[in-house]
């Protein structure tokens, strides 16, 4: 498959540091000191997950110059929809004006390279000419706001991509662990008189040491598979995208590799982590400042909740 | 070298500080180090001595890393 373009919409309130030591007994210095991170985008009672989702869809579809009507699928990854159902595809799909088959999928923080494997395979079978990836994440909503370790790591986004049959998508390769020890969060209960489960309605939990070494260790991994698949060497890739989790785990992918840090774009100091938005967020932003060019190979590579891992290698 | 001379060659090497100042005693926090720089040791251990280290609380002094790596070793 090929990707005709990117999209991206935020939240419009910006959340500081300084104003979350207002009721969090952290400091700017401690959280950019430790994530990197200076501010995010959060969603506020006006804004719904939909309509971040159709605004970066909508970007994605006037940048490749088509209309809703020109997509046969829509691909939604998310790990909290709007509603349990129906789909936030479903909702992005109303909103667009789009009358295609439309789903969501949650593959954690990884769900943007997921969607990539099932559009390649969609597109690629012949079933779908085009098709819509939109990645939007609500990740305030499902954060514990108590806890000052995890609830400053995370901003809310959508990023798109519209992707048709094509070549320039070299691999993609998806890994799952499943293990929910080291990161979870709980779905909300519903009051069915004959459920005895003692309410576990605990928002997200983060080992953070554990996730740190499973994210260095599989990125660089799975960093190292795409490329000994297309034979192709660091050096030979333009940009590294990796999810945006935190400041210090890019550093150590990219001292790893032994690369230069302008080859590691990162937008975490503004958006902090925006799970499976990050990557189509920060390539549809590199798309409009002109560091993303046709032609360029790239390296994407995220990791997540599951736990998942995905890489791929595109010829964008 | 010894299990405590590898560690302590690795500290020196993430944190850029000298190794003659680590003592086994030491915790990590004396080390000036946080969080993920002790995963980030950990990985780093795990990489060159060939073992397998899950991060707990427990682990607060270079001595308990060594004593559990030795542990591992033998």
């Amino acid at each position: 498959m090929k990707i005709l373009s990117f999209g991206h919409a935020l939240p419009k309130r910006t959340v500081t540091n300084a104003e979350l030591t207002q009721f969090l007994d952290t400091s700017d210095e401690w959280i950019q000191a430790h994530t990197g991170i200076e501010s995010r985008h959060i969603m506020t009672g006006k804004e719904t997950l939909s309509g971040l989702g159709a605004k970066a869809a909508k970007m994605a579809l006037d940048r490749a110059g088509l209309k809703p009507e020109d997509i046969d699928y829509i691909l939604c990854s998310t790990t909290r929809g709007e509603m349990t159902f129906p789909a936030t595809a479903c909702l992005i799909q109303a909103r667009i004006g789009a009358t295609c088959p439309s789903l969501d999928i949650n593959a954690g923080c990884t769900g943007f390279l997921y969607a990539m494997d099932m559009a390649d395979a969609l597109l690629e079978s012949g079933r779908v000419n085009r098709l819509l990836i939109v990645c939007a994440e609500q990740v305030s909503r499902l954060t514990d706001w108590t806890d000052r370790s995890t609830c400053v790591l995370f901003g809310d986004a959508a990023g798109a991509a519209v992707c048709e049959r094509g070549d320039s998508l070299k691999t993609v390769r998806v890994s799952a662990e499943g293990d929910a020890k080291l990161l979870h969060a709980w779905a909300s209960g519903g009051n069915c008189p004959f459920d005895d489960r003692i309410p576990e309605e605990q928002p997200l939990y983060m080992n953070g040491q554990e996730i740190f070494k499973f994210a260095v260790t599989r990125s660089c991994r799975d960093i190292e598979s795409v490329m000994e698949i297309c034979d192709l060497t660091p050096d030979a890739v333009d940009y590294f995208v990796l999810h945006q989790a935190n400041r210090r785990i890019l550093d150590a992918a990219r001292t790893r590799l032994k690369q230069p840090v302008e080859k590691f774009p990162r937008n975490i100091a503004t958006h902090g982590n925006t799970s499976s938005a990050c990557i189509p967020v920060l390539l549809s932003e590199m798309a409009e400042d002109g560091r993303l060019q046709r032609g360029q190979t790239l390296v994407l590579s995220a990791f997540g909740a599951g736990l998942t891992t995905g890489a791929a290698l595109l010829q964008y | 070298m010894t299990t405590f001379e590898t560690i302590a060659k690795l500290i020196a090497e993430t944190k850029d500080m000298d190794v003659s100042g680590i003592k086994p005693e030491n915790t990590f926090a004396d080390l000036g180090l946080d969080s993920l720089d002790v995963a980030e040791l950990v990985m780093n251990m795990e990489d060159e001595l060939g073992v397998t280290i899950e991060i707990s609380p427990a682990l607060k002094t270079v001595q308990d890393v060594v004593t559990l790596v030795d542990e591992q070793k033998k």
